[in-house]
Formats: structure tokens, sequence, C-alpha cells
């Protein structure tokens, strides 16, 4: 009954035999879409799922169902859960050195360490989110140096990362403030110095893309293998800068953690200075620069509600997701980091909590549904309930915000990944 | 043993039980109360009624009829709470607020380390402890030891609508004045460390009993030289006798062994919890199982030592995902009903900073998400609280002669949109939701950071 071990064989199983079909009806007394608009339920829904893929939602009386399919249903239906930012996989449940893959410290420039090279699908707390609802997640390098490496995006199924894979990168992450203090004589030692060494590496990224995209014209004609096999021989090859290039770009957005008013600022500057798409991460103080966001366009990916108010983040408020709402930013609401615990946090738990302090349901829902997968550009893909959208559900047992509910089933790609009681 | 340093202290605080009481009698009209009852009596929500208090006292629960005005005593101060809840003040068993520092890497054993000595008032952390509806907490010195020090039983006073500015105004303090608490104590892999901490799990149990060893040993001279005081005929021959010397670290063990205090045990694996209750039985001291990650597979075995009074119960702690360390890696929200059922009194507690005060409804709550009767998990948060910390005559629930220590709430304490709206301390308010000053404590925002962080010594993630 208790041993999570037995729930794990069980889920294998549950994978197994729905591996063959991934044909699904989903029925609920409210679905909610989150297409859109108010965002408001379709009262007795429905939501069909053929081949892994949404095909149709709308009212039960109205959508033709197909014959023969399994059909499941709860009270409360909603997109499966999209996690906007955190480190589960690559962070492991034990916090040990066996399974913490999160933070390298040998130096604090890193953007080239890759998520998919560090990312445990078969981690036990894949297993657990997925148990909440959650379909999706945006995960890698932990904030802690200030540029610490990649993230990705994965369904939180799959034996493989390769299964699992969504989009890869999604966000190279740096980090401002004291979080990213090298200590001892490394640098960066000041808030001063870490602007410092951004601009210089970017000023290099500068001069690397630059000399990339002259290359690229002169050799036009070139497949690109034989390109990157010149370049390579000329020694040229800087896996490090041509991350960041591609940040400058504008294929990979730069994702700044940065907790107080002053640290946000800061990533605005940088933003502003070298025209890189910008995500805000954390934003304890994000309440105080919610104009200033809207009017740079600067999308916030933001703290647990429950988050530590200690350090740098001590000014955090529960009500900062409903401020950012009022001022018109997008924000998705994370799971985000800890070293010690939880090991991860439950986007549907934080998001309930912004739910319970301003926000309303339908926008706390959106902080973790739609919402979250335009931040991570896989909109298209997943965070609502739309024909041609991954068949990815969450089915509650009533309000999925309300501490004493469950989740009663995740649905990824059309397949019941989890049943029972959550 | 006669001799409490304590008392000293206690001594020189101003706030006596009597100064602090209010002299008028105030009346909480119209609310749904869950007044928790006491053991083996049934007490079921009432739906409508009234809590009347007077002096810091309660004076009289009961419900108003339907349809049926409540008419107050004369000169009673009415609180209109129509539509609220009211439920008692909530105990936490195990809280780090305050900016606190307890035993140091000297040693792993360090009985004489009193955490009251290190405890900031000002810490911004108390003004998140009313926030969440508590009202007494017991603020213990972080882990990393098999013993750490005496911890403080804390009851958030105010005056003049200002927090308490010293220690003393907070403590608890027994009926000699001396101040209250209990002893901190650790095992399985949170105090293995180098030496001269233990290295294994073995090492930590022979050092654990020699202490106690000690103790008695320490104990028994007193005993025996307070009966030669008691025999001696005349004063002279009194004043020949040599007290034995004395052991401030001895006299703290001596009072667990009195059973004067009690012990709040970090423990997570079930052989871990088993060694705990072994040793327990051997020196026939009561101890309280904290955090308890595994105690859902040893129910039937601590449900035993509960019956022999050796385990008071366990407060469990809810952590929003497994892990952490190899030892919690089996932790599950279920632990609290599993107990419930096997007939263990179950508390809970937020150990904050791993838990905000603030949100400490939420660790019961998510208790009976896994099974724990709603019933269950109120008692957890009040009077089976104050059963482990052994304050249940006083605090716990909402019972005649009890403290009036209330919290008012806008919906049911289980629900995540439901705010703690008003917290009282014997009789006296402590927050106020619609006071700014209070909401800011109670959202979070701009100047509610904390002056003091929590200060754990020799704490290690492993």
């Amino acid at each position: 009954m208790m041993d999570s071990r037995i729930g794990a064989v069980i889920g294998l199983v549950l994978c197994a035999g729905a591996a063959l079909a991934q044909d699904l009806v989903i029925k609920g007394k409210k679905v909610y879409t989150m297409s859109g608009g108010t965002n408001a339920p379709i009262v007795d829904g429905v939501v069909v799922v053929k081949d892994g893929k949404i095909v149709s939602v709308g009212k039960a009386t109205e959508v033709k169902l197909p014959d023969g399919v399994k059909v499941i249903e709860a009270s409360v239906v909603t997109p499966g859960l999209v996690d906007v930012r955190g480190t589960v996989g690559v962070s492991g449940l034990f916090n040990s050195k066996q399974d913490s893959d999160q933070l390298e410290r040998s130096t604090a420039i890193q953007p080239e360490l890759r998520a998919i090279d560090a990312y445990n699908p078969q981690d036990r707390l894949v297993e657990w989110v997925r148990s909440f609802g959650i379909t999706t997640m945006n995960t890698g390098n932990a904030p802690g140096e200030l540029i610490s490496g990649q993230t990705l995006v994965v369904k939180t199924s799959g034996n493989t990362v390769d299964e699992a894979l969504v989009k890869n990168p999604s966000l190279v992450v740096a980090t401002l403030g004291p979080d990213s203090f090298a200590g001892g004589s490394r640098a960066p030692g000041t808030r001063g110095k870490q602007m410092a060494m951004l601009r210089e590496e970017l000023i290099r990224a500068q001069e690397y893309a630059a000399k990339r995209s002259r290359g690229t014209k002169a050799e036009n004609a070139d497949e690109a293998d034989e390109k990157s096999e010149k370049q390579e021989k000329a020694g040229d090859r800087n896996l490090r800068l041509e991350m960041l290039a591609d940040v400058l770009d504008g294929k990979v957005p730069l994702a700044i953690t940065a907790n107080r008013s002053q640290d946000i600022e800061s990533a605005l500057r940088l933003a502003k200075e070298f025209k890189f798409k910008l995500v805000l991460d954390m934003g304890a103080e994000a309440y105080l620069e919610a104009d200033r966001l809207k009017e740079a366009g600067v999308p916030v990916m933001l703290h647990p509600s429950m988050y530590r108010a200690v350090g740098d983040s001590e000014n955090q408020s529960f009500e900062t997701a409903a401020a950012l709402r009022k001022a018109g930013v997008l924000f998705a609401i994370q799971s985000g980091y800890e070293s010690y615990v939880p090991k991860t946090r439950v986007v549907l738990f934080e998001a309930a909590i912004a739910a319970a302090n301003g926000l309303k349901f339908e926008e706390a829902l959106a902080s973790i549904t739609i919402d979250a997968a335009k931040i991570l550009g896989v909109e298209r893909r997943v965070g609502s309930l739309e024909a041609g959208k991954d068949g990815d559900v969450a089915l509650y047992d009533g309000d999925p915000f309300e501490y004493t509910s469950h989740c009663v089933g995740t649905v990824i790609d059309g397949r019941v990944v989890n049943s029972g009681t959550h | 043993m006669k001799i409490h340093l304590c008392s000293v202290l206690a001594g020189l605080a101003l706030a006596s039980a009597a100064a602090l009481a209010q002299e008028k009698s105030t009346a909480f009209v119209g609310a749904r109360i869950i007044p928790i009852a006491s053991a083996g009596k049934a007490s079921p929500e009432i739906e409508r009624g009234v809590v009347l208090v007077k002096d810091g006292k309660i004076v009289s629960i009961a419900a108003i009829e339907k349809d049926v005005e409540y008419k107050a005593p004369d000169g009673t101060t009415v609180i209109d709470c129509t539509g609220k809840w009211i439920m008692p003040g909530i105990v936490d068993t195990h809280s780090h607020v305050g900016g606190i520092g307890g035993a140091d890497n000297s040693a792993t054993i360090q009985p004489s380390v009193r955490i009251s000595d290190s405890l900031n008032p000002f810490d911004s952390g108390y003004r998140r402890v009313v926030a969440g509806g508590l009202t007494t907490i017991n603020v213990m010195a972080g882990s990393g030891h098999l013993l750490s020090g005496q911890t403080v039983y804390l009851k958030m006073r105010m005056f003049d609508g200002e927090p308490a500015s010293r220690m003393e105004e907070l403590a608890y303090k027994d009926e000699r004045g001396n101040l209250m608490g209990g002893m901190k104590m650790a095992n399985g892999t949170n105090s293995l460390r180098e030496p001269p901490f233990s290295g294994t799990r073995g090492k930590s149990a022979a050092m654990v009993r020699e202490a106690y060893i000690k103790a008695q040993e320490y104990q028994k001279k007193w005993k025996d030289y307070d009966a030669k005081v008691a025999a001696a005929k005349t004063d002279e021959e009194k004043a020949k006798l040599k007290p034995p010397a004395r052991d401030l670290g001895m006299d703290g063990l001596v009072e667990v062994l009195e059973g004067k205090r009690i012990v709040h045990h970090h423990t997570h694996r079930a052989d871990d919890i088993a060694t705990v209750i072994r040793i327990a039985r051997e020196f026939g001291y009561k101890v309280v199982l904290h955090h308890t990650s595994e105690a859902w597979k040893i129910p039937e075995e601590i449900a035993q030592a509960q019956k022999d009074g050796v385990v008071l119960g366990c407060s469990i702690i809810q952590i929003d995902s497994p892990g952490g360390k190899l030892e919690a890696a089996e932790k599950t929200f279920a632990t609290g009903g599993v107990l419930e059922r096997a007939g263990v009194r179950v508390g809970h507690h937020t150990d904050d900073w791993i838990n905000d005060s603030r949100l400490f409804l939420r660790c019961a709550a998510i208790g009976v998400r896994a099974g724990m009767t709603r019933e269950g998990a109120l008692r957890g948060l009040t009077l089976s609280g104050a059963e482990m910390l052994g304050l249940e005559k006083q605090i716990g629930s909402l019972e005649a002669g009890k403290d009036a220590d209330i919290v008012i709430l806008s919906g049911d304490p289980f629900s995540v949109y439901s705010h703690v709206e008003q917290t009282w301390v014997e009789g006296r308010k402590v927050f106020d939701r619609t006071n700014a000053k209070d909401k800011l404590h109670a959202t979070g925002g701009f100047g509610a950071g904390r002056d003091q962080e929590p200060y754990f010594c020799c704490f290690e993630n492993n």
C-alpha cells in the first residue's frame, strides 16, 4: 500500500498496457480548456484524444464520441500542467552526489552545459510531480553560478531523455546577486563584478556571432558539415560562445535569476544593451518592477509562492502573482530549486497559494498551463486542451487547488501514466 | 534536585499572568466553533456559537440557538464573528523561529545549552507565527547533534499592541517561575559526523546511554546528599555536609529522567525510531518522536510504546516531496493517517523555516488529503500538540478555564482559500489581518523581511 516501488511497477504496467493505444475519451463535470478568453470551464465537457493528439473538445452533448475507445472521467479536467522552471531529474530525490547534477561550481560562466546530458527520466521525483498532474516541465541547470548552463523542456514520461524531449535547449540560465557570488578570491564577488563579467562575455559572443555570420555568408554554398569542420580545424569553435551567440541571435532566451528589485533592474539594463530575449527568473521583488517588466515585454518565471522569505527573497510576497497579472505581465509559477527540502515543489500547490492571494482561479491555472507553455515557446504543443495539441490531461476529484482534493489521473500523449488518488 | 537556575531569570520577568490579563470580558459571537475535545470526550463543531472570555481565560463556550439573538452579559465587549470560524490557538511542537543558535561544534551532547538564551524577540519570524494562528510554539536548537540542548515553550504575547520585547515575556513558566521547555535530541544520519561527534548509529546510541548513566549517577549523588540533609539533626551537622559539584548539563538530563523535561527527538528511519523508543524505555523518560518519515512502517510498535507511557506521540512534518536524504526517501503524506488508525497520538509541526508558520494549517490539511480524519488533524494542530508539550491543562482546546488563545478564520481551516483573520492570546488580540502592518507579515511584501536568518550550527544536508 505504502511502498512507492509498488506504485512505480503499477505505473509501468499501465504504460505498457496503454502503449498500444493512444486513443482516449476524457469526461469532466468541469473541463478547463485554457484556450483563451475568460478561460471559463465547459460544464459536462469532453476531450477526445486520437493517436496521442487531441482531436476535439467540447460539451459532451455536442462532441461525437468514437466507438470502442476507453473513457475516463473526473470532477475537474485541466490541461496537463506545465512547470515553467525546476530542476527535477537533474537534481534527484536523494540529494546526494550520485543524483545532484544541477550545479557545476568549477567556474562562473558555463552556458555550454547541456541539461540533456544530465536529465534522468527515471528519477523518482519525475513520477512524483507527474502524480499531481504535471505533464511538461522545463528543467536543467540550477541558479547559483553567473551562467550555470542550459535547460530543456521534457514530458514527465519516457524511459530516455529522447523519448521525453520537447525542446532543447529551452533557456540559458544566469543568476544575479549573492546567490552566484563565487566565494573566496574567485570572481564574481560583488554585483558590480557580476555585470562586468557578463558584459565582457557577451561582447566576446557578439564578436563570435559576427565571425560566424561572416563565415556563413562566405561559405553559403558549402554544406553545413563542411563549414563546422573548417571551423574546428581553424580551432575557433567555442561551445561556450556558440551558445551565447545563439542567445544574442534571439534563438534561445537568457533567463536571469534576480530577486531584489535592483538585480531585476540590472537584468533589464543588460537585455536592453545586448538585445537578447530576457526571461526573469524568481523575482521576489518583481511587484516593484511590474510596470517596467511590462514595458520591456519581459515574461516572469515567478518563484514558488511558498519559497522561503530569507536572504535576497526576504520581501517575497504571496501576492506578487496578482500584482503581475494586474500589470499585464506574462508570468508562470515555477517549482524552483531547493538545496535541501523539498527536493521539488509541486506547481499545483504553489499556484493554489496564489489563487488564495488575489489571483482568480482561472488565472492561477493559466500560470501553470498555457502561460507557462507560452514563456517556454511550446504553446503549439501543450498548455491547453485544443484540437491538434498533445493529448496531455490532468484529472481531479474537486477543485484542484484545494488541499484536500486529489489528482486522480494524469494523461500524456493519450496514455494514462498515473491513476489512483494523489 | 531543588536548585533551579531558571528561577533567577524568571524572577526578573516583569509580566506575571495576572498582570497580563484583561479585566473586561469579551464575547466572540456568531462563528462556527471548533472546540476540540479533551481525550475521551465528544466535542462536535458548533454551527453558530459564542466564546466568552475574561481575565485571559475562557469562561464558556455555547451554541446559539437558531433565530435567537445572543445577549452578552453587561459590560462585555462583543466581537461579531458572523460567518467566521473559530478554533483554539494553534500549537507548533517544533519551530526554529527567532534567529536562534543552540549547541555548537564542540560536542555532540550539550544538555546545558538553553535556546532561551539565544532568541531574538524582534525577529520578524514571530510576526509570521501569529499570522498563521499559532499561539504556542516549542523553539528548539537546530539539528546535527545527538543532544543539542534545552528547548523553550513560547506564548506569542503582545503588550499594549506591541510584540513582547523580552524572551521572559514570551516564555511559559511553571508554578515555580522556571522557564518551561523540553530537551532536543536527534539520531540517524542527522547527527553522524567526524569526532567528537558519533560516526555510526551504534556509537550514537552508546554515547547517549553513557550520558544518561552519568546523569543517573549524578542524580543519585544529589539524592543521597538531600537525604543526609533531611536526616541531619542539627544545623551544625547540616553545615558539615558537602553538596556534590553542580553540573548544569547533568541538571538538564536529570530533569529528563525525572519526567520534568520532555525529550523532543528528531528521527526518520523506522529502525532509528525503534532505537529512540528502546533507549527511552531503558532510562524511563518521555519522548515525542519528531518528523518520523518512516513511522508508517512500524505504527503498532509506536502505539505500544505510547500505551506504555514512553512515547507521547508523533509530531510529523509535511514536505511537498519525499527525499532530501536517504532516510527520508520513503516519506509519505499518508503517515498521519496510518498512525492515527493505529491509535498513535499525532501532532504536526512546521520546523519553521522548513515550513512557513503562516502555512501550518496546510500541513495538517495535506495529512487529511492522504487519509487522516479531519477531527484528528485538527486535534493534531491543537490539543495533541499541547499534550506533547505537557501543556494540555492550560491550552489546546476551547474549554472553560483554559487560556483564551483563539484563532478567527474566514472559513474552513483546511481550505486553501481561508485566511487567519485574527489571533488572540490570553484574551488579547495579537494579529489582525485588517491592520496594514499585520497584513504585510501575513502576505509578505516590501519591508516584511526577517531581520535574522535561522542559525543551524553543524547542519548538513546528509
